[in-house]
């Protein structure tokens, strides 16, 4: 269980001083799928950024299953994300002078994952595993970038915007891809977007506006990646 | 509209290399074109020896120095030129989207003969400024008569003017090769997951973990990269090298110039291509550190894959300089009579390891530092 307790972030300072997340609290439960919508400059992201350690909090605190990790150093943080977490982000970042095959593996080491064969296989591009990123369309780059972050078998995983970048007949395969792998391997999600309807495939949805959770609400009726609106 | 002014100054790595070959190179051909003058005054054989010595001397200093410095800044300039067309490449490819044509667009890269104008323009600035020190230890022998110290337009024209010229064209040239490409290809191609599409193959080497991997690529990738950190260890290993081992056969000053220049070629050369490696691998170093790879382990793919090469760079830059001193001396000086024998000074290759192998886990340890300060939001950038 995540649980995120009264989280300031701070950039700047004096006249630029600029307060992105102004107290955010609220609680992930293992192996749900929540959202965090909200327009640009809402500080979903940055959000999901502290969230995930990838930066610490100005003041209050990150808790996995009661850890607090907000207080923990580079090092800490940089073995925190290599055991617990897995990140697939909108621009897919993937290593352009590696195979489809490496990049994968770029996750797979860190978690001595020697089947990762079998998640390239799961994400449709076995037959591409030495392919490189040039020559795969967005949405295959985005699927390497899924494998990647599933091959280090993280307990939660972050994603920003991952259909962002697509086309909605590319965006909804991947999410029904992404939603088809939690239900699988039964991991953590939590995902930033903008996008309204996309928020109604998640258990959970945490509306952010100017830096505070401005409504928190949960779909009873939780829809597939093929029966919303783009 | 391309490349400003300020664009075509900023090479540092081409203004200095540029600077010590036209610096040494001015020195020793100025001196060779007034040394010609006094021909007729050689008469006795000792005379004509030791001016044929002076003669040959100039010319293999000229050659040695002046033809690999000149060799490693077309290198340099080819880096820089493709570097700052991969940097640029949205611009670049908006540029030729909207109709302007590649001669158009490479027109604009001459400027990066400028870092060539005001490296050569300086070194043979100083060289004048240093030569009448130079003549009057050369004339201190007195077994020719003295040489003057002249101006000679020739010298100028060959090592000022015309390398710029060179070099102006040549970017020209190499910028409108870089160019012959799709705009479309070079607008896409600003993904951070997109590069040249190369051919794909079977790979064989599964079993290779991720950061041998990454090693691997980085020196198949970089081969200019390689080239700098062999060159660098090349130049340090040999010019110091030969300094020492010029001792007993040349003046300190000329001991001193060498060795100044080998310490100056090297760093510069080092801190280029370090600075590089970070520089092109921000993004990957961010992304390993976003997965939970430690400094250490993005130091160790990045960085610590270069030393072998430097090792390299160092065993060639001694055969070299041991080759080029046992030449000089034992054919251009041969009728020079009570010229100590030269062999291969071990301790002075000894201690020229040592001052290089900390010398350059310094720089990289200092430059790894800057991975450690890599924000992981700057791949969001």
């Amino acid at each position: 269980m995540i649980e995120v307790k009264g989280i300031k972030k701070i950039y700047g300072k004096g006249e630029n001083l600029n307060e992105v997340l102004k107290g955010v609290s609220l609680t992930v439960e293992d192996g749900s799928f929540s959202v965090i919508l909200g327009a640009s400059g809402s500080g979903k992201s940055t959000l999901l950024n502290v969230m995930s350690g990838l930066e610490s909090p100005s003041d209050g605190q990150v808790c996995y299953d009661g850890t607090d990790i907000s207080c923990y150093n580079e090092k800490q943080l940089t073995e925190f994300r290599k055991t617990k977490v897995g990140f697939i982000f909108q621009q897919y970042y993937l290593l352009p002078n590696l195979t489809v095959d490496k990049n994968v593996k770029m996750g797979a080491d860190l978690a001595g994952n020697k089947n990762y064969v079998e998640i390239i296989e799961a994400v449709g591009l076995g037959e591409k595993r030495n392919k490189y990123p040039s020559v795969l369309s967005g949405g295959e780059q985005q699927r390497v970038a899924i494998a990647r972050a599933l091959a280090k078998k993280p307990e939660v995983l972050f994603l920003d915007e991952p259909t962002g970048a697509l086309d909605e007949k590319t965006g909804r395969n991947i999410l029904d891809y992404i939603l088809k792998l939690q239900k699988q391997l039964d991991f953590t999600m939590v995902m930033v977007t903008h996008n309204q309807n996309i928020a109604q495939t998640a258990n959970t949805v945490f509306k952010m506006n100017s830096g505070l959770i401005e409504k928190i609400y949960t779909n009873k009726n939780v829809k597939s990646a093929y029966d919303i609106e783009w | 509209m391309v490349i400003s002014f300020k664009d075509g100054i900023k090479f540092i790595g081409i203004i200095i290399i540029v600077f010590c070959a036209v610096f040494v190179c001015t020195m020793f051909l100025n001196y060779q074109s007034d040394l010609v003058k006094i021909k007729q005054l050689i008469t006795t054989n000792e005379e004509i020896i030791f001016y044929n010595a002076q003669l040959s001397t100039s010319k293999v200093v000229c050659g040695a120095s002046g033809g690999c410095l000149a060799a490693t800044s077309v290198v340099m300039l080819i880096f820089y030129i493709k570097h700052y067309i991969d940097t640029h490449r949205v611009h670049l490819g908006i540029l030729k989207a909207l109709g302007y044509s590649d001669i158009k667009i490479a027109k604009h890269f001459w400027v990066f003969g400028l870092s060539v104008l005001v490296g050569a323009v300086a070194g043979y600035a100083l060289a004048f400024a240093i030569m009448p020190v130079f003549y009057s230890v050369q004339n201190a022998d007195g077994v020719i008569p003295s040489v003057t110290l002249r101006f000679h337009f020739p010298v100028f024209i060959y090592l000022v003017i015309l390398p710029t010229l060179i070099f102006s064209a040549f970017a020209i040239l190499y910028a409108l090769i870089k160019l012959r490409q799709p705009a479309l290809s070079m607008i896409r191609e600003t993904s951070y997951c997109t590069v040249k599409a190369k051919k794909s193959r079977e790979n064989k080497n599964t079993e290779r973990s991720f950061l041998r991997e990454l090693k691997i690529s980085n020196l198949k990738n970089k081969k200019a990269l390689v080239f700098f950190i062999v060159f660098s260890a090349f130049c340090f290993s040999a010019m110091v090298q030969m300094s020492v081992g010029l001792r007993d056969y040349s003046g300190t000053m000329m001991v001193v110039i060498v060795m100044l220049i080998g310490f100056i070629l090297a760093f510069t050369t080092l801190f280029l291509s370090v600075s590089a490696v970070i520089n092109g691998n921000v993004k990957t170093i961010a992304m390993m550190r976003v997965f939970g790879y430690s400094d250490k382990e993005c130091r160790s793919s990045l960085l610590n894959v270069y030393r072998p090469m430097a090792l390299i760079g160092f065993i060639i830059g001694t055969l070299y300089q041991y080759g080029l001193l046992k030449i000089m001396i034992e054919i251009v000086f041969k009728d020079v009579s009570d010229l100590a024998v030269y062999k291969f000074d071990y301790i002075a290759m000894i201690l020229t390891f040592a001052v290089f192998a900390v010398a350059y886990e310094l720089t990289v340890y200092l430059f790894s530092l800057r991975i450690k300060n890599l924000t992981v939001k700057e791949i969001m950038i």
